[in-house]
């Protein structure tokens, strides 16, 4: 195979160590993909089949005669969906109501979440980034550190506090309801239910900014030359106005980039919104729907082919996105060194 | 021209660069955020700590040094620290190995970036959604990968029983992870000069010499700050327990507390049995701990200097 050629191809590398090195080293790649692809394939293999055929395939078969799906159909995907008629669903799974989650509901809270954290998050993040990279003031470095200590903290030991926060618990060593704050819209001292269950609840504690966030894009502001900045700045323009058709237009790239991690980070968010939304199944996200809905199933028979129809297009959009942007992430990789 | 620039005074100057009147509005939506999610619950959770706060209540009184007290004497405390380390060790050694492994490959054979794409996918998937599949795939019945290793002779339950749990959830996340912790290094990779390996295979050194004389010692910066992220990541497994444990009539941290790492431990005290000060008290403990590997991994790594001088 291309074993050999590129062996040889690596001119002076045509000994039989290095040879058999290349060999091993194609072979690790190309099982690496095949291990990497092989459980997304699956689970889409596994919504196409009803779980009488899953059942029935895994006793008679072998697991190569296995690969393929044998009579496939779209059931489970409309299932899932809210598409599929009650004859169809007793057809598929042998039960007149098979449990769900709305799947459509969690999915626009997802899009919801994730695209208000991305945008707020990048937008207010380069607001303070342009500060840290381009403005002098006393104790720049200061904060620019203790913004960089938020890296340091894991996010379990500020979910307790931010709960409260969420619950409408402002400040911080008496939790008691306080009549002054009763202008704030939906705050309601006596039932506790401020942000509870609630996208913005969701959405608030990663809205404003990230100490990554910033860090990363001051890092690239800073690489930003700075001739054209000060020419502008003789000439009288604002800071804001350098910010808008300076700074934003030359660092767009790096802005989608972040933004597009910022999206998929929102969206893979797990430990957070389960807390905020675990009462309120019409705010969950995916993820948390996906997660509640797990723990209602039996142990024994569960409603495999629907459940993995359900995984597989809770993953869809980011898989999307990743179809999409996948070479600008890679690449940023290269750039940021981190995350 | 130029003389012009350099007569102007040194305070017009500077007066370019704003000071506060021109940073805060930049700072001030930061700032908030900084302020109310992190800083604010920060001090937060460190008085919390000192008090048995009831989230039903909404109350607490100060107990002084009582939840540190009773975390000391907790077995299940250091159960969890004990599975904890188990799984961080398992995950961090074959995660690190493989990506190590899949790095140098890549960096001998493809620059391609649809490959360096497919190996990132899995760490963009939900943990949910990847604790699911393989939930799936290793179901003792009808699992694909349980029927393979059947073949191999270990027993299809196998991955359901207590003894299992730990390594099955760290080689999980270790396929997440693998590929993007590979392209980190990889990305460290680039940086060593291709000319000394070509002069080392004129010497006629062989591959194993050159990994140990030339890659390992001129990656270790990179090496080092890949170990601190992932080992920090580590520590804090999560979702993939919660999800992989505790659905299909399972219990979170199961079976018995063979899976209850410590975020899992700390979860279930705070919204299980409602002992938020206990909870807040695990969760400074585990802050501190982190600090402590950060700067030791820093400091023993000496990740700031390279050997490339």
């Amino acid at each position: 195979m291309s074993t050999a050629l590129a062996g040889m191809a690596g001119g002076r590398a045509d000994s039989t160590g290095a040879r058999f090195g290349r060999g091993t080293a194609w072979l690790l790649l190309a099982l690496l993909i095949v291990a990497t692809i092989f459980p997304f394939y699956w689970t889409l293999r596994t919504g196409l089949v009803t779980n009488a055929s899953l059942f029935e395939s895994t006793t008679d078969k072998s697991v190569i005669e296995r690969i393929l799906p044998e009579d496939p159909t779209t059931v489970n995907f409309r299932r899932v969906l809210g598409q599929a008629t009650d004859e169809e669903i007793l057809e598929a799974t042998g039960r007149t109501n098979s449990a769900s989650f709305d799947y459509l509901t969690a999915m626009k809270n997802s899009v919801i979440i994730a695209t208000f954290i991305a945008i707020g998050q990048v937008f207010f993040s380069a607001l303070a980034a342009y500060a840290f990279a381009r403005l002098r003031f006393p104790g720049r470095d200061k904060l620019f550190f203790l913004y960089l200590t938020g890296m340091m903290i894991p996010p379990i030991f500020v979910l307790i506090p931010n709960l409260l926060l969420i619950l409408g618990d402002f400040w911080v060593f008496d939790a008691n309801g306080h009549e002054w704050l009763d202008w704030v819209p939906g705050y309601d001292a006596s039932s506790r239910t401020f942000l509870l269950g609630r996208l913005p609840g969701v959405i608030a504690p990663f809205f404003f900014m990230t100490p990554f966030a910033v860090f990363f894009l001051r890092q690239f502001f800073l690489g930003i030359n700075r001739s054209l900045e000060e020419a502008a700045l003789i000439d009288g323009a604002s800071h804001f106005r350098i910010f808008r058709s300076v700074i934003l237009p030359i660092a767009r790239p790096q802005m989608i980039t972040l933004g597009v991690l910022t999206y998929i980070t929102a969206w893979n968010e797990f430990l957070w919104p389960l807390v905020v939304t675990q009462q309120f199944p019409e705010k969950q996200p995916l993820t948390v729907a996906l997660g509640v809905f797990t723990t209602q199933q039996p142990g024994t028979q569960p409603d495999w082919s629907g459940l993995m129809s359900g995984t597989l297009l809770a993953a869809l959009p980011v898989i999307l996105i990743f179809m999409i942007f996948g070479k600008r992430l890679v690449d940023s990789i290269q750039f940021s060194g981190i995350k | 021209m130029a003389a012009t620039t350099s007569e102007r005074p040194k305070g017009a100057k500077l007066n370019l660069y704003g000071g506060w009147r021109a940073a805060w509005p930049f700072l001030l939506p930061s700032f908030l955020g900084f302020l109310f999610f992190f800083l604010i619950p920060s001090v937060r959770g460190i008085y919390l700590s000192f008090t048995d706060w009831n989230l039903i209540a909404n109350d607490g009184d100060w107990v002084g040094m009582e939840n540190y007290d009773r975390m000391v004497d907790d077995p299940l405390f250091w159960n969890a620290v004990k599975v904890t380390a188990y799984y961080v060790t398992l995950n961090i050694v074959t995660q690190t190995i493989l990506a190590i492994m899949i790095a140098v490959a890549m960096d001998r054979l493809t620059k391609s970036s649809v490959v360096r794409s497919v190996i990132m996918l899995p760490y963009l998937i939900p943990n949910v959604v990847v604790a699911l599949i393989f939930v799936w795939l290793l179901n003792s019945n009808l699992g694909i990968i349980a029927d393979l290793f059947s073949f191999f002779g270990i027993d299809s339950n196998y991955f359901a029983g207590p003894d299992a749990v730990i390594p099955t959830i760290a080689g999980i996340n270790t396929w997440r992870h693998m590929g993007y912790t590979a392209l980190l290094i990889f990305a460290g990779l680039q940086t060593i000069p291709k000319s000394l390996y070509e002069a080392a295979a004129l010497d006629g050194a062989s591959e194993l010499q050159m990994m140990r004389n030339i890659t390992v010692p001129l990656l270790r910066p990179v090496l080092a700050l890949v170990l601190v992220i992932t080992v920090i990541g580590s520590f804090q497994v999560f979702d993939t327990v919660q999800v992989a444990t505790g659905g299909f009539g399972g219990r979170p941290g199961g079976p018995g507390d063979s899976s209850r790492v410590i975020y899992v431990y700390i979860y279930e005290l705070a919204f299980g049995r409602n002992e938020l000060g206990r909870s807040s008290a695990i969760a400074v403990a585990l802050l501190v701990f982190l600090m402590f590997v950060t700067f030791f991994q820093l400091k023993i790594l000496r990740a700031n200097e390279s050997d490339l001088a």
